[in-house]
């Protein structure tokens, strides 16, 4: 199984590559930033492999809210154009596709075709609609949804089917992590009191962020997107621990961020600004942390994959291929550390807000 | 810049996949495993009082035993102790009886004895008055004829008689 993955791994990136490195020869050279870039961000299509030079991609739904409502197409309408050259027109209003962000087209194009207007830092002056596509990542998040219901119905069952309770199936699987969950992040960081309420965000959370951790691990269709790895998800999950640990907070934690206990005046009133942005900072942190991590994951291996690229020599493939599986690896740890960081200081700093100080 | 700056529509659908993977999740996977498990756990937890509780009676039951043991052995103790001292006051009665029986029956046989011994004394006392009365009459009648003679018989039988006694 290991071996077909790791096959599978190669074939799918030289599927993809080997179109790419055709066109550079004709045209420019192979831009390993771009392409890492492109792979590490979100997209209007789903990408599986070039073949003879084009591109096969499944399509997927484009979801507007223009100025004259909601306005939906497939995403093949672009014919893959992400320059701005292809516009699609419905009910009156044109869009075109720029660098995955969808704009308002321009009645004429400019010299170099495109229907946008270019600022200096080259980014499009056009204004844009709200896009609320199910892009590759929103795809990817909807599947990992059905692979997480799937796997905790089924364990769910089982426990149900089981005489006593006792776990069966991919119960036996999944039980150790509930456990683990329960015993060593909500009950040390949050306690035996109080730590029930929160189980249910704490396993949920922590499932989630694992799963599209390691889908995005997967090098082919239907995984391989840089879920976890994209802001606007950590922002959200962030976010969700910073209202409930906001909502939660008792007296002393509003006395310990405004007024600290225990220290004279001007160390209160020299802390209480501080304090005050922790309570920022916390939720922050945890989504850069995830974030970072999981984008840097990508970025290795990808790199590692173009220096055969980047050297032209077909000689460094195997001390490529052997560091990207390396690091692949040793990012199977690191996405299931992450997901736990992130749960565990959720239930930190939730824990935190709710301490019953004995002063 | 595009890659820290994050997407409505992201946010948006991270949100509702979010809110409603926990509602389902809580609903169909969390609660039910989690029951199950609690109470798998308070099963376990009251199956190890309930042995505790048992070995603790096993323990009183085991000590209890051996308390009636140990009576039962000293009662034992007491019953052997008892029934020697008894065996040996019936054997001392035993024998004061059988001693006194002895020396009162040797007392009558003396008695007896006496008695017969008196007795016969008397009937030897008889007899030998008559046989000396008849050998007085025969040796009167012999001797009346020869009177030395006579004398001499009566002398010797007297001596025999008492010799005899």
């Amino acid at each position: 199984m290991k071996n077909f993955v790791f096959l599978l791994f190669i074939f799918s990136f030289s599927a993809s590559f080997s179109s790419t490195v055709e066109s550079s020869e004709n045209s420019e050279e192979f831009n390993v930033t771009d392409m890492i870039m492109h792979h590490i961000k979100d997209s209007h299509e789903f990408h599986i492999l070039d073949w003879n030079g084009k591109g096969v991609s499944i399509p997927l739904p484009v979801i507007l809210w223009t100025e004259q409502g909601l306005v939906t197409f497939l995403s093949s309408e672009f014919h893959h154009d992400d320059d701005a050259k292809e516009v699609v027109t419905i009910k009156g209003q044109s869009f075109v596709k720029f660098h995955e962000e969808i704009y308002y087209a321009n009645s004429e194009p400019n010299s170099s075709g495109q229907y946008v207007l270019l600022g200096i830092d080259t980014h499009p002056t056009n204004s844009k609609p709200l896009d609320f596509s199910i892009t590759k990542l929103v795809f990817s998040m909807f599947l990992s949804i059905i692979l997480l219901l799937l796997i905790f119905g089924i364990s769910a069952r089982n426990y149900r089917k089981s005489e006593k309770g006792l776990p069966k199936g991919i119960a036996k699987f999944t039980e150790p992590l509930v456990l683990f969950i329960r015993d060593e992040v909500a009950i040390p960081n949050i306690g035996e009191k109080h730590y029930k309420k929160y189980m249910p965000y704490l396993l949920t959370l922590f499932f989630f962020i694992w799963i599209n951790n390691l889908m995005g691990l997967i090098p082919f269709f239907p995984f391989s997107a840089n879920l976890s790895g994209n802001i606007a998800f950590t922002a959200v999950l962030a976010a969700i621990t910073f209202a409930i640990t906001t909502l939660v907070g008792n007296k002393n934690y509003w006395k310990h961020i405004f007024w600290m206990p225990g220290v004279p005046v001007p160390m209160k009133l020299f802390l209480a600004p501080i304090e005050f942005m922790g309570i920022f900072i916390k939720p922050i942190s945890l989504m850069i942390r995830l974030f970072a991590n999981i984008s840097a994951g990508h970025i290795i291996v990808l790199s590692l994959i173009s220096l055969i690229f980047i050297a032209e020599t077909v000689w460094i493939a195997p001390a490529s291929l052997f560091f990207s599986v390396f690091i692949s690896v040793i990012e199977i740890l690191v996405v299931a550390i992450q997901a736990y960081i992130f749960t565990m200081l959720s239930a930190l700093y939730i824990g935190a807000a709710m301490e019953e100080h004995e002063h | 810049m595009d890659l820290v700056t994050p997407d409505v529509g992201l946010l948006f659908w991270t949100f509702v996949s979010f809110a409603i993977l926990y509602f389902l999740l809580k609903k169909f996977a969390w609660k039910p495993i989690l029951g199950s498990v609690n109470e798998r756990e308070q099963s376990i937890h009251e199956a190890l009082l309930a042995a505790e509780k048992a070995k603790n009676e096993m323990q009183n039951l085991k000590s209890d035993n051996e308390k009636i043991l140990k009576e039962a052995k000293v009662e034992r103790e007491n019953m052997l102790k008892d029934a020697r001292e008894i065996k040996a006051k019936l054997i001392s009665e035993a024998e004061n009886q059988a001693k006194i029986q002895a020396s009162k029956l040797i007392e009558s046989a003396q008695i007896a004895i006496q008695n017969e011994k008196n007795s016969a004394m008397n009937e030897l006392k008889q007899t030998v008055v008559e046989l000396s009365i008849g050998i007085a009459e025969k040796v009167i009648s012999n001797e009346l004829e020869d009177k030395n003679k006579q004398l001499k018989v009566v002398e010797t039988m007297l001596n025999e008689a008492s010799l005899n006694n």
